[in-house]
Order: C-alpha cells, then sequence, then structure tokens
C-alpha cells in the first residue's frame, strides 16, 4: 500500500513539476528578469526569431522584491537589470559574472562615454553591467501654480507653497533633496550631516502636501498640487497629459539614476544572455524601446535615430549633463548605512 | 431612527462600492490617467482581448485556484475524517497546528516555502505555484469542514456499518452528503484565497509564468494599465451575477430538500 502511495506521489509529481515549461527555442533559452513594462514586447520576438533562441521573461516590481528572490537561487535567471546601487549590493554579495566585452560588441560601440564613466560610481571599472535606461530625479512644477520658475530644492522649504508640495515617499530619495539641498553627497554616511537633512525634513513635513510614489504622476497632471519630486522619464509623459507641466533639474544636483543589464554568476545559459545584451544594444531594438518605455535612453546611437528633433534634443529625456558637476548615483550603503537611513527616515515619518 | 439606520447602510455600502466604482467608470475614459476624463471609450476592453499576457495570467490564475482548491479539498477532507477518530487531545494539537499557517504572515509562509523547494532542488514553475497555493489553502478547507463533522452523528455511521456496508461505501453514502455543505464552502473557500493570494506567489514563481496579481504587481512602476481596469470591471461584474443566480436559486433547491 505505501509502496504504491510512494509510487503515486512521484508520478504525480514528475507531471507537476516536469511536464510544463519544457519547450525552448532550436538554441535554447534566455531567462530575463526585468522591470515591469521595460521592454518593447515586439523586440522580444524579434530576438527570437532572429537568433532561435527562446526568451523566458519575467518581471519584478521593486529592487528589495528582487533581491532576495535571486540571492536565495530561487528561479534560475540570465539577465537582470537592476538599479544602480542594487548592482553594487549584488556585486558585494558576488551575485554577477565579469562580462566579456567582445561578446557584447555593441555595448561600447553604441553607449555614450559618459554613462560608462557615471556607472563606475557602483561599478568599478564597468566590468558587470551595460547601462539600460536612465534619468534624473527633479522638479515638476505647474506653471500656473507658482509665482517663479523653481529652479532649486530650496524651494521646497517656501511657505507660499504650503499644502502644495508632493515628496517622494522613499528614504533615499526623500534624503537625497535635504542633503543636496544642504550641500552634502547623497551617499553620505556622517552621523552629523545625516542629523541635519533629517531636521531639514521634518522642518519641511508641515508644507508636504503628501509623500506619494506613482501617484505624483496623476496629482500633478490633475492639477491637486504645485510641485513634485518626479523621475525624468514620468516627467515626458506629465507633460504630454498637461502642458502646464515643467521639469526642471535643480542648480544644487540631483540624482542621475541607471538601469543597467547584468548577467548572474551562476546563470544556465551565460552565451544566449550575452546576445540577449548585445541585441538589446542595438541601435534599432534601442530606439524602439525608447519609443516604447520613453525612459532616457543612454544608446546615442539610437538617440541620434530618433526622427522627431524636439524628442531628440529634449532637455528632459536627453538633458546636457556636462553643466552640471553635482550629478551623483546612488551607491549600496551597506547594511549598517541602510539600517541607519531607515530609522532616521522612521523618525521623520513619525514626527 | 429608522432614517438613521437607512443612512447607515447606505454609508456601509458606499465604503464598500466606492473603489470599485471608481474602477468601473475609469476603465471607461479614454486617458490614461485617472485625473482627467478623455471621454466614453471601450478601447481598454478590447486591447484587453488582444494581449497575450494579461489573458495567459488570467488563465494561470483560474486553473491554479481550481486544481490547488479541487486538491486541498480532498486533502482536508480526509484529514477531517482522520481527526474525527482521534482522541479529543490529539485532535485539539493537530486542530491548533493546522491554524497555525492560517495566522501566519504570507509573506513568513511565502519564504519558508520558497527556501523549502530550494533545500529540495525543486524546478520553480507551475508546479511549486501549485503545491503552496495547496498547502495554504488545507487549513481553511479543514476549518470549514471541521463544525459539519462534529454534527455527524456517529452512530449512522456505525449503523450503516452494522447493515453490512464497507467503511468505503458508509463514508460515501453517509457521511458525505451530510458534510457537503462544509465541503463546497471549503472549496470555495480555497478558491478565493488562492484567487487572492499574491506575496505566496511571488516568492514560489518560476521565469515566465504569472498569476493576475504578480502580473498587475509588476507594473507599479510605470503605473497600472488601464486594460487591468477592464478586466477587474469585468471579473467584479461576473461575480456579480453569479452572486445574483446563485441567491435566486435556493428557494426552489430548500423546498425540494424539506
Amino acid at each position: 500500500m505505501y509502496k504504491k502511495l510512494t509510487f503515486f506521489c512521484a508520478a504525480l509529481s514528475c507531471i507537476l513539476l516536469g511536464g510544463c515549461g519544457s519547450q525552448s527555442g532550436e538554441n535554447g533559452v534566455v531567462i530575463v528578469y526585468n522591470w515591469g513594462e521595460y521592454v518593447d514586447p515586439d523586440t522580444l520576438d524579434m530576438f527570437e526569431e532572429e537568433t532561435g533562441i527562446k526568451v523566458i521573461y519575467d518581471e519584478f516590481e521593486t529592487n528589495e522584491t528582487m533581491f532576495p528572490k535571486i540571492e536565495a537561487g530561487a528561479a534560475a535567471y540570465d539577465v537582470v537589470c537592476p538599479s544602480d546601487y542594487m548592482i553594487h549590493k549584488m556585486i558585494e554579495n558576488d551575485l554577477l559574472m565579469e562580462l566579456d566585452y567582445s561578446k557584447i560588441p555593441n555595448a561600447k560601440a553604441n553607449i555614450g562615454a559618459w554613462y560608462w564613466e557615471q556607472s563606475q560610481a557602483f561599478d568599478q571599472g564597468n566590468r558587470y553591467s551595460v547601462p539600460y535606461c536612465w534619468g534624473t530625479v527633479g522638479i515638476l512644477y505647474n506653471k500656473t501654480m507658482v509665482d517663479e520658475p523653481i529652479t532649486s530644492w530650496a524651494q521646497l522649504w517656501d511657505e507660499t507653497y504650503k499644502d502644495e508640495i508632493l515628496m517622494q515617499d522613499s528614504v533615499r530619495d526623500a534624503f537625497m533633496v535635504a542633503e543636496k539641498t544642504l550641500g552634502y553627497s547623497m551617499n553620505t554616511l556622517n552621523p552629523d550631516e545625516l542629523q541635519k537633512a533629517k531636521e531639514a525634513l521634518i522642518a519641511q513635513k508641515p508644507l508636504v502636501q503628501a509623500y506619494v510614489i506613482d501617484q505624483v504622476r496623476d496629482k500633478m497632471i490633475g492639477g491637486e498640487a504645485a510641485i513634485g519630486v518626479i523621475y525624468s522619464g514620468e516627467a515626458i509623459y506629465t507633460q504630454y497629459e498637461n502642458p502646464d507641466l515643467e521639469y526642471a533639474i535643480p542648480e544644487e544636483g540631483t540624482n542621475v539614476w541607471i538601469d543597467s543589464w547584468v548577467i548572474l554568476k551562476d546563470a544556465p545559459n551565460k552565451e544566449n544572455a550575452e546576445k540577449f545584451i548585445d541585441f538589446m544594444c542595438r541601435a534599432d531594438i534601442a530606439l524602439k524601446n525608447f519609443e516604447y518605455i520613453t525612459y532616457s535612453t543612454p544608446n546615442d546611437t539610437a538617440r541620434a535615430l530618433i526622427e522627431d528633433e524636439e524628442i531628440r534634443n529634449s532637455p528632459i529625456a536627453f538633458p546636457d549633463l556636462t553643466q552640471y558637476d553635482n550629478l551623483e548615483s546612488y551607491v549600496y550603503l551597506g547594511e549598517d548605512g541602510d539600517t541607519l537611513y531607515n530609522e532616521l527616515w522612521k523618525e521623520v515619518k513619525s514626527y | 431612527m429608522k432614517f438613521a439606520k437607512k443612512i447607515y447602510v447606505a454609508l456601509i455600502f458606499l465604503f464598500l462600492y466606492a473603489p470599485i466604482g471608481t474602477l468601473i467608470v475609469l476603465s471607461f475614459n479614454a486617458s490614461k490617467t485617472r485625473s482627467k476624463w478623455g471621454g466614453f471609450t471601450v478601447k481598454w476592453y478590447v486591447s484587453l482581448f488582444q494581449d497575450e499576457t494579461i489573458l495567459q495570467a488570467l488563465g494561470m490564475t483560474l486553473l491554479i485556484a481550481l486544481l490547488s482548491a479541487l486538491a486541498a479539498t480532498v486533502i482536508g477532507t480526509i484529514s477531517c475524517v482522520a481527526m474525527n477518530n482521534m482522541k479529543r487531545r490529539t485532535r485539539a494539537v493537530l486542530m491548533g497546528v493546522t491554524n497555525i499557517p492560517m495566522l501566519n504572515a504570507d509573506i513568513v509562509t511565502g519564504i519558508s516555502l520558497m527556501l523549502l523547494f530550494i533545500s529540495f532542488g525543486l524546478r520553480f514553475g507551475f508546479g511549486t505555484i501549485l503545491l503552496s497555493h495547496i498547502t495554504f489553502n488545507i487549513p481553511y478547507v479543514i476549518l470549514c469542514i471541521m463544525p459539519k463533522m462534529k454534527q455527524f452523528n456517529p452512530s449512522v455511521y456505525e449503523a450503516a456499518l452494522d447493515l453490512g456496508a464497507s467503511h468505503i461505501t458508509a463514508f460515501f453514502k453517509v457521511m458525505l452528503p451530510d458534510l457537503a455543505p462544509g465541503i463546497l464552502s471549503g472549496f470555495l473557500m480555497a478558491f478565493t484565497m488562492s484567487l487572492d493570494d499574491f506575496i505566496i506567489t511571488h516568492f514560489t514563481k518560476g521565469a515566465g509564468i504569472d498569476t493576475l496579481s504578480t502580473k498587475i504587481y509588476t507594473e507599479v512602476k510605470k503605473g497600472i494599465k488601464p486594460e487591468m481596469y477592464a478586466l477587474s470591471t469585468i471579473i467584479f461584474v461576473t461575480v456579480l451575477v453569479l452572486l445574483f443566480l446563485v441567491n435566486a436559486a435556493p428557494d426552489k433547491k430548500q423546498d425540494a430538500v424539506l
């Protein structure tokens, strides 16, 4: 009886676990883990057609939910697209494979030097990551609701805009605003500077209408607030919906974020992963993706192909970054650093 | 007083249904943003049925909910029969143990299942999602069947045995019909729980497989697509129609039973 039962269970689990997902392309598969809505689905079809490699595509919603899945090794992914500081953390946890750029010729050929330079902050020597999307964090304001153009973070502390200000509801973005206003680095771990930044955020709290994440888009379009901290990629879309909105990179400098392709150290399909990244760096593919996602592309060759001059030279999508010397990217602060920031943020939120 | 009562009920319904109402209105909004009315349209419904990934996720959700609820109901029913025959203390201990997963936070269950699957070397995908859904569904089924089990008169079962029925026949002919309402509500409960679940699925799913909840959640960064409003509207209306049908039917049935 028991033998029969064990046999039955074994057979059942074989059917359940082995039965699905075994289909693959003639040249194998590549398993991609990317942000939601972060690639034009057509480009995936094109990749499959041209290379005969089947793409198994999966999506995540935040860096923080992606990391534990990768770290635990739950699903064997090949290519992932995390953000700057998370790449740093994954490098420190020894999760990434060093890239062989001779297998990814399009990367070095098409992606602008500036982005490689900026990537150094979290990926010393550009050994692990290939930039895919980037943008700045800035201020979106409604021209009809403010008296003068907004040009600096300091104006977020202006009493006249009481209850008209939207702040980002995330630790690093909120602290970045305060730290940049005070002239510190946004990766600072200096306790005095952090205390001052915390006090500034607490002082600002009565003026803030709400701490929001993606609602900033809808609220700004609807004219529910005058000023909001927003990602540049979103700014283009909001302007399209409401022409009164204007985006500015504050003069104190800001965060330049970069989402980059990386290959995992224990990726089962390393060669296919390299082919996939190379394909994504091809100018025509990068252009298709830019048009779909509308986040700035670091692919200079693709940018040159954009037909609409207004977009190609848009100061929001492609600001002249050489005129700033105070742009930074987030780096991983270590576990102690993360805890410190989180505690201070809790104090701000509960004040 | 009567007036106050009516207002109270109206308020309850308002709070319950205002969010769903908003969603339904937005699903017909031609503009992508919630703060602007771009005119009436059904284009989101059209593009919903052309979007393969959403439809796949919907199919996957229903399949997993159905299979896991079925499996959990069978396992749960068998466990109830067994537990009913145990000594009172053992039964109390077992009941406590089965209740723990229900009180446990979903994220704890999700992560522990993920670690368990890893240590067994299972490949993450459809199978692991199904297994974990069955796992968290079983306690709900037991919770629904156990009270019916307690009401069941063991003498009837023994009488069946005395009259020559085998255990199996007695179970199917005598015990099962009595338990049926509990089993049905257990099944429906399990089905809903599985349909609902996000966090456990998130941790136990493999690459390239999505249920509706995980699919919707990945859209957070770039804003949820209006197609999802359309789909939610359709699901809501379907459930509403089903409920009306179910509530209209019992009158006849009850008469028949009585």
